[in-house]
């Protein structure tokens, strides 16, 4: 069953269309890579998914509930689909902690201590239950984007999105934050990644999209688009990002 | 210089009760031009046109028109129909609202100063604007906003000596009256200068205080 389905999706900036005509679905437990050089439209694609940004044409479901940015539903859909952004985005007057509960505390009205409890838990199990006092700036941007992901499974999301995690990292700082994806797909977490992280997607996605110019060129299993690209924009895509 | 402490003292009872009413007015037009403020900022960021587009007009229409005709037109004008105003109520109201616009824009650039991530954080995890606004926002927008608040409180204290022109009998205008009649020009002017001063330190040191508190889990 499709957890997120998106069909013949447009959208324009102005009068310009960034996206072109793009489908596809991701199932429950599925994890999918896009991938593509910057300005394809990637993130903008996964910013659509959950509101964040508008489309003109088409249809974006999750959960067959129709995405509309003007409708009271968008908030629904919005706890249901987590975010993890590119600049991690915590809100630094709270702390670690507090980060993670907020959204339970406060959107899902869960009681506090329970929220609290499950919070712990989260920062736990992305490493860091010794920095729940700790507020953002206090902390590296590998721990601040684990505390990021540790906020959005606080909304015990039925699929996350991840819109670049690793590209404001420190290269050092890059393995700890794609630790924690792995083990949250090994878990079966659906997942839409955003990603520069070809070994990632290589070694985790079990589909690859390959966006260029706004148009989905190719997508498929990972050793498919990835070792055995068939189009030409594919191949020189990788061609470049490999060599460098 | 002696003769400045000789006098001081006899001159001061009076003065006071020139105090008394400049906090008063001071006190009420911070109050109400807080308020103001607020609703005028947040109908700014609203995002609604027609809310932003009435706020940007009354920021630019009042901020355009000096505080003491506001003053006279409060006082003098609105009996004319069929409002009549005490004076201090009317000095209240006046400043209150002569000051809203420089508090809206305190505001606003407080708000405008947080980073755009942080609402798409908040909206990503299903808040919708008013708890966007209370627990997101707001808390962060304050620290910003607390240092040109703190000045525009100052700037308040002082530009409360304007109720003297529709007779309001607060400092400035207690100290001119007394001095008028004494000729005392130096030791009563001095005098109402130190006040002021006094006044407007504690405002200052309360200010960083705030800011200290605030600032402390940055």
């Amino acid at each position: 069953m499709s957890i997120i389905e998106l069909k013949n999706i447009r959208k324009s900036f102005g009068t310009i269309e960034v996206i072109h005509d793009i489908s596809f679905s991701v199932k429950k437990g599925e994890v999918v890579c896009i991938i593509g050089p910057s300005g394809s439209g990637k993130s903008t694609l996964l910013r659509c998914i959950n509101g964040l940004e508008t489309y003109q044409g088409g249809e974006i479901r999750v959960h067959g509930d129709r995405v509309d940015t003007t409708s009271k539903t968008i908030r629904r859909i919005r706890t249901r689909v987590a975010m993890v952004f590119q600049r991690f985005n915590l809100f630094p007057h709270m702390t670690a902690l507090e980060n993670v509960a907020e959204g339970p505390i406060y959107v899902k009205k869960e009681p506090r201590e329970k929220a609290i409890e499950h919070a712990r838990e989260l920062l736990t199990r992305v490493g860091l239950a010794a920095k729940a006092d700790s507020y953002p700036p206090q902390l590296s941007g590998g721990q601040q984007q684990r505390v990021a992901i540790a906020r959005a499974l606080g909304m015990q999301p039925d699929a996350i999105l991840f819109d670049e995690p690793t590209s404001a990292l420190d290269p050092e700082l890059v393995g700890e934050v794609l630790a924690v994806m792995r083990s949250l797909a090994a878990e079966g977490m659906t997942m839409v990644v955003v990603t520069h992280e070809m070994g990632f997607a290589r070694e985790v996605a079990d589909r690859v999209l390959f966006l260029d110019g706004g148009v989905l060129v190719e997508q498929g299993p990972p050793e498919e688009v990835l070792s055995r690209p068939q189009n030409p924009r594919t191949q020189d895509f990788l061609r470049r990002v490999l060599e460098a | 210089m002696s003769h400045f402490f000789e006098q001081a003292p006899g001159y001061l009872p009076i003065l006071m009760q020139g105090v008394y009413m400049t906090l008063l007015v001071t006190f009420g037009a911070f109050v109400l031009a807080t308020v103001l403020g607020l609703v005028w900022a947040s109908m700014r960021v609203s995002g609604i046109g027609p809310l932003a587009w009435t706020a940007s007009t009354i920021i630019i229409v009042v901020r355009g028109i000096p505080g003491m005709v506001i003053l006279f037109y409060i006082y003098f004008v609105m009996p004319d129909l069929g409002l009549s105003l005490s004076a201090v109520q009317a000095a209240i109201i006046g400043l209150g609202i002569a000051y809203s616009p420089y508090m809206a824009e305190v505001f606003r650039s407080g708000i405008e100063a947080i980073d755009r991530g942080q609402t798409e954080a908040a909206l990503s995890i299903g808040m919708g604007w008013g708890l966007l606004m209370r627990r997101i926002i707001l808390p962060q927008a304050i620290r910003v906003a607390l240092p040109p608040y703190g000045s525009t409180m100052i700037m308040l204290l002082k530009d409360s000596s304007l109720a003297s022109t529709i007779t309001v009998a607060e400092l400035s205008l207690q100290g001119k009256l007394l001095a008028s009649s004494t000729f005392e020009n130096t030791i009563i002017f001095t005098l109402v200068a130190l006040i002021y001063l006094a006044m407007s330190l504690p405002l200052t040191a309360f200010n960083s205080w705030l800011e200290r508190r605030l600032g402390k889990s940055r």
